[in-house]
């Protein structure tokens, strides 16, 4: 099986699981799930991690590269950090 | 130290794994910060694998870029608002979009460099490219529209949906061109009309939607990185952009349930602006026939109930209201009074944005009830008190066919025994739609700022204990 097409098998049981999961997430916490996948879809860090420090890069892919590393990790330090302070708040009543 | 491929494509495993659980454990609040560690230990050990990997030989860029996301994103966490929840979330969109774009180009570069372009390769690149471009801008124009740096009202023009299926048609083309030629002209021009439609199509969209963009542009910033993933051969990526994709794809349907309207009609709409102005509101309101009633008129009745309602919308993110909704709560707990929170799916401006206000105001989450849970409940509740909410309260979406409203979910307000509105002026909701609610006679309207009133009920409630 090409590689394309296995990619295509994850891709498509992935969406699966996505689909699962989120139907079960309670719709008190939906702004911290979208500040999560937020965070989470700084994954795109990993591919800018790859661009920037690949032997082939030229400047200019390396400049690329390191515009594309900023904005993931803004994505991943800040997403996750919102994340923890929102869901921080959330308590039950507290037993006086 | 440098890992294996194998061993670094197990590590991505591990990661995927703890992404799943990540998502999973905000089933519940309880298990909702063990999640967002699982989340962190996910990206930790994605970085660490990546970095120690054989492709990645230098290091300099690399821990500049990290080192100044860090304390940019580590600050905006820090000082945001959270009524600008909204903003933040539209702004690290527009980055993901954007930093798709710039590895889909970096990847092209490098490919190119070392001979590796192929037919495939260049359609995933351009598709990493094209979502990732439409994802920035039209996260751009969300975060304008809800800074108000834009107008929040649609833009509509005529020939707008043709302008929007030709630039389509043409990017697409584009694509073909560049994926079949390798003309780097048809890279660039593709690129930028990407850019441009991303813009088009989210301005004409009004601000009371914002509740499915954020959550429409939450699903593309997850295709982006699956695109992302397709174009680097990478399982680890297809997999997250396929789970965040598809959260942002549900929420997205759940809005529009919440709305009783179609995504289609909700993207190509325009519907709704906001209009201020017109005679003063309390003229207004006696020429109509609504009743105007004092705090002391809310509170003689909320004391000696059994169990309040409050119903916050977007007039309490707007006032801030909510500090002084939960003093509100705790004294009428301490005259006996049970008091619940009722939150509409699309109250606000992104998906649960009333549940995280109130819970920034130190509200306990069992006291926040959602639609379905708490309608049964408000035709045996004395008091319903509404702050800033208002279509979602009209009974006209049950009763009146005819209504451009009619068959969206409401909570069932109408139903309690006494129903006090506190609103700035007699404006219908965004919908345009007059609410029947004000006009019944077990509803009055209190007319103010809906902090100022919520101060001023507290202070009722403190001075005239029985």
């Amino acid at each position: 099986m090409p590689d394309t097409l296995v990619a295509l098998y994850v891709f498509v049981l992935a969406c699966f699981i996505g689909y699962f999961v989120i139907w079960g997430v309670t719709p008190s916490l939906h702004t911290p799930l979208v500040a999560l996948t937020n965070a989470i879809s700084g994954i795109v860090i990993v591919g800018a991690l790859l661009v920037t420090g690949a032997e082939s890069a030229g400047t200019t892919a390396e400049i690329l590269g390191f515009f594309a590393v900023l904005l993931a990790s803004i994505n991943v330090f800040g997403g996750f950090l919102v994340t923890n302070r929102m869901l921080a708040m959330f308590k039950k009543k507290d037993k006086k | 130290m440098e890992i294996s491929a194998n061993a670094q494509a197990l590590a991505y495993l591990v990661s995927a794994v703890l992404f799943i659980l990540g998502l999973k454990g905000l089933t519940h609040p309880a298990s909702a910060r063990k999640g967002n560690f699982f989340g962190m230990a996910g990206m930790a050990i994605a970085i660490g694998a990546t970095l120690l990997g054989s492709e990645v030989q230098s290091y300099g860029f690399i821990i500049a870029g990290v080192a100044a996301g860090a304390v940019i994103g580590s600050v905006l966490a820090a000082r945001v608002q959270m009524t600008a929840m909204p903003q933040l979330v539209a702004a690290l969109h527009s980055f993901v979009g954007m930093a798709a774009v710039l590895v889909a180009l970096g990847t092209y570069l490098n490919k190119a460099q070392a001979g590796l372009l192929n037919p495939v390769l260049m359609g995933e690149l351009s598709a990493g490219i094209v979502i990732g471009a439409i994802t920035f801008s039209g996260s751009v124009i969300a975060f304008g529209k809800l800074q108000g740096l834009i107008s929040g009202a649609p833009v509509i023009f005529k020939g707008q949906h043709a302008l929007n299926a030709v630039l389509g048609l043409i990017t697409v083309g584009l694509a073909v061109v560049f994926a079949t030629t390798e003309a780097s002209w048809a890279l660039v021009l593709m690129t930028l009309l990407a850019f441009v439609l991303g813009f088009t199509l989210i301005i004409p969209i009004g601000g009371a939607d914002m509740p499915v963009i954020i959550s429409m542009l939450n699903s593309y910033s997850g295709w982006a990185a699956a695109a992302t993933g397709f174009t680097l051969g990478n399982n680890l990526l297809i997999i997250v952009g396929a789970l965040v994709g598809f959260s942002g794809a549900i929420l997205s349907y759940i809005m529009c349930r919440a709305m009783n309207r179609s995504i289609i009609n909700v993207v190509f709409g325009g519907f709704g602006g906001d209009s201020e102005g017109g005679p003063s509101a309390l003229a207004q309101a006696a020429e109509k026939g609504v009743k105007a009633a004092s705090v002391e008129d809310a509170i003689y009745w909320m004391e000696d109930a059994n169990r309040v309602i409050i119903v916050p919308g977007y007039g309490m993110a707007v006032a801030q209201a909510q500090h002084a909704l939960k003093e509100l709560m705790e004294l009428l707990e301490e005259h006996g009074v049970e008091v619940k929170f009722a939150i509409h799916p699309v109250a606000g401006r992104m998906p649960g944005h009333m549940n995280v206000l109130l819970a920034e105001a130190d509200i306990p989450y069992d006291h926040v009830l959602e639609m379905d849970e708490i309608n049964p409940e408000f035709a045996t509740t004395d008091v319903v008190l509404v702050v800033g909410a208002n279509d979602v309260t009209n009974p006209a979406a049950k009763t009146d066919p005819s209504s451009p409203i009619y068959g969206m979910p409401i909570l069932d307000v109408a139903k309690a025994r006494n129903i006090y509105v506190i609103k700035r002026s007699m404006r219908p909701g965004y919908s345009g739609v007059e609410n029947l609610l004000y006009y019944q006679d077990n509803c009055s309207l209190i007319f103010g700022d809906a902090k100022d009133v919520c101060e001023g009920l507290v202070t009722a409630l403190k001075g005239g204990g029985h």
